[in-house]
């Protein structure tokens, strides 16, 4: 899972211990909230271009099981330490649930055992992490887009947000929790899943267990695990930091597809 | 092509070399490029290891690789190529940050910003790589249209005789630069490292910047075959990088050798003096 290895807080130490010292000019440049803005443009640009030219419809690719990575590297949170999830994790997840809500007509609660019995995609692609490393597994899950019509939308809904049970920042105020969204686009994509299995296995507590979501033509950070809500929302600015995910509240760009 | 003779009497000829568009594209360029570089060092150090292939993580064997080892009490920089280790400590896997040894794959004088910040190096590379493809397609169009290309970049048949190559070889070898009518055009080294960093290190730059992203793997899945994976791509992004680091180096050289003032005014003013042969 991509979640990045930034020394985050200590960078925050680091951060400031610069600015204490006097920055050096290149780094007040790039501390000034107008180059961030005029920087941003880029990704407007990109997501764009990469959705002009991708359709709707274009599938990452697919590999075989020849081109499995041996070990497929776990990042960000690999054992999230609230008593809720230590619960459902000591229940083999047989306790756990995930709703399905927000703007839908029909919210639902779904077991893991009912989210098995649905139709499934198997797909075999390649994890990319915004740090530069790539790893290939086999993901299985039910498509998003099936378990949305189910739901069905409301005509406002533009955005899905999934929720998680793991807080990989601590904070007062609940920002810190793992979150992540896309938009329709995405989230009817013939690839983008609720994957339960990985490698032919029950998913592991390391990859997310007992789901994640897989969005296979953006950035690994996207890839939220350990699922436990999923909220069909107008816009994206209320929630959490407001910038759509936990890296994204952190400055990462939110449309991940380079 | 414009000409101002001097006069006799000095020997100069002064002829307009550089149009206006070609100086243009070329300032943009080195304001890109120079981003570029170190946007992209910053996004390196996030992850300084290099793989061959589709994937390549912790796990997987990396030809580069740079890492901070404990050495007793001191953190000791490594670089790893292929099977040689080589103590890098002050420069790769370890350097000071603020007088402090920190772990970081190149140092902060080389990355922008010059601390840990992969987001921030993530914008900023974007940002210039848009600017640098946007000014590029503008110059391509340009020396296809104004036919800069032909005219000025591509050899002639005679001055791809291996005779002829080796004589401006060894004239470069010996810092002694065409004077006279021969200075009115590049010489052939000039032209082909030009055409070969236009039309192929760039575009190669481009082309293994895009295969490594997931978006548009998926409008262009070929291009993962064509460089044997994204962790390739990644790979031959990085080399290209210092293939066009060394011609940068190389290049500003010869701008210093060859007449810094008159290169520098003809690539902002587009004037540039000729000296006579010398009269026997």
């Amino acid at each position: 899972m991509s979640r990045i290895i930034t020394r985050r807080r200590f960078l925050i130490g680091a951060t400031m211990t610069a600015s204490a010292l006097g920055l050096s000019g290149c780094d007040a440049l790039v501390e000034s909230d107008r180059t961030k803005s005029v920087l941003k443009i880029a990704e407007g640009f990109s997501m764009k271009t990469q959705r002009f030219l991708l359709g709707d419809d274009a599938l990452a690719r697919e590999f075989t099981e020849a081109d499995l990575s041996p070990v497929f590297r776990a990042n960000g949170t690999s054992m999230p330490d609230n008593p809720q999830y230590l619960d459902w994790m000591n229940r083999q997840f047989s306790t756990w649930k995930l709703a399905v809500g927000g703007l839908v007509e029909r919210p639902m609660q779904l077991s893991l055992a009912e989210l098995k019995a649905l139709p499934a995609r198997t797909q075999i692609t390649r994890h990319d992490c915004v740090e530069g490393w790539s790893a290939i597994g086999k993901w299985t899950g039910v498509p998003l887009g099936a378990l949305l019509k189910t739901a069905g939308l409301k005509p406002e809904a533009r955005y899905i947000v999934f929720h998680c049970a793991d807080e990989y920042e601590k904070t007062l105020d609940g920002t810190g929790w793992y979150y992540e969204s896309v938009d329709l686009v995405d989230a009817f994509h013939p690839q983008t899943i609720l994957a339960h299995t990985m490698n032919g296995r029950d998913l592991e507590v390391a990859h997310g267990a007992p789901l994640r979501l897989r969005v296979e033509r953006q950035l690994g950070y996207k890839q939220a695990k350990y699922l436990t809500r999923i909220e069909a929302v107008a816009d994206l600015g209320r929630l959490y930091g407001g910038s759509g995910g936990f890296w994204e509240d952190r400055g990462y760009e939110w449309y991940a597809g380079i | 092509m414009a000409t101002i003779d001097a006069g006799a009497a000095t020997g100069r000829t002064v002829i307009y070399r550089h149009s206006l568009l070609v100086r243009l594209s070329h300032w943009v360029n080195v304001l890109c490029m120079t981003v570029l570089l170190f946007s992209g060092l910053q996004i390196f150090n996030a992850h300084p290891a290099l793989y061959w292939g589709q994937y390549g993580a912790d796990n997987d064997p990396s030809f580069i690789s740079m890492e901070a080892v404990e050495d007793g009490d001191k953190a000791k920089g490594v670089t790893h190529i292929g099977s040689l280790t080589f103590n890098t400590t002050g420069f790769l896997g370890v350097s000071g940050v603020d007088g402090e040894a920190t772990a970081r794959g190149f140092p902060d004088w080389l990355t922008i910003p010059s601390y840990q910040d992969l987001a921030s190096g993530r914008r900023w590379h974007f940002f210039f790589a848009w600017l640098f493809v946007i000014n590029g397609f503008i110059y391509l169009a340009y020396g296809l249209l104004s036919r800069h290309f032909r005219r000025d970049l591509l050899p002639a048949g005679n001055e791809l005789t291996p005779a002829h190559i080796g004589h401006e070889i060894v004239n470069h070898a010996r810092l002694r630069f065409p004077k006279g009518p021969e200075a009115r055009h590049y010489n052939t080294l000039q032209k082909l490292t030009y055409v070969a960093v236009i039309f192929l290190l760039l575009p190669l730059m481009i082309l293994t910047g895009l295969t490594m992203s997931p978006g548009f793997n998926a409008v262009a899945p070929w291009l993962l075959d064509v460089f044997g994976g994204r962790q390739s791509a990644r790979t031959i992004h990085f080399l290209t990088a210092f293939s066009l680091v060394a011609f940068v180096v190389v290049h500003v050289a010869m701008v210093i050798l060859s007449g810094v003032f008159n290169n520098l005014r003809s690539m902002i003013t587009g004037w540039y003096a000729i000296e006579q042969e010398d009269k026997q």
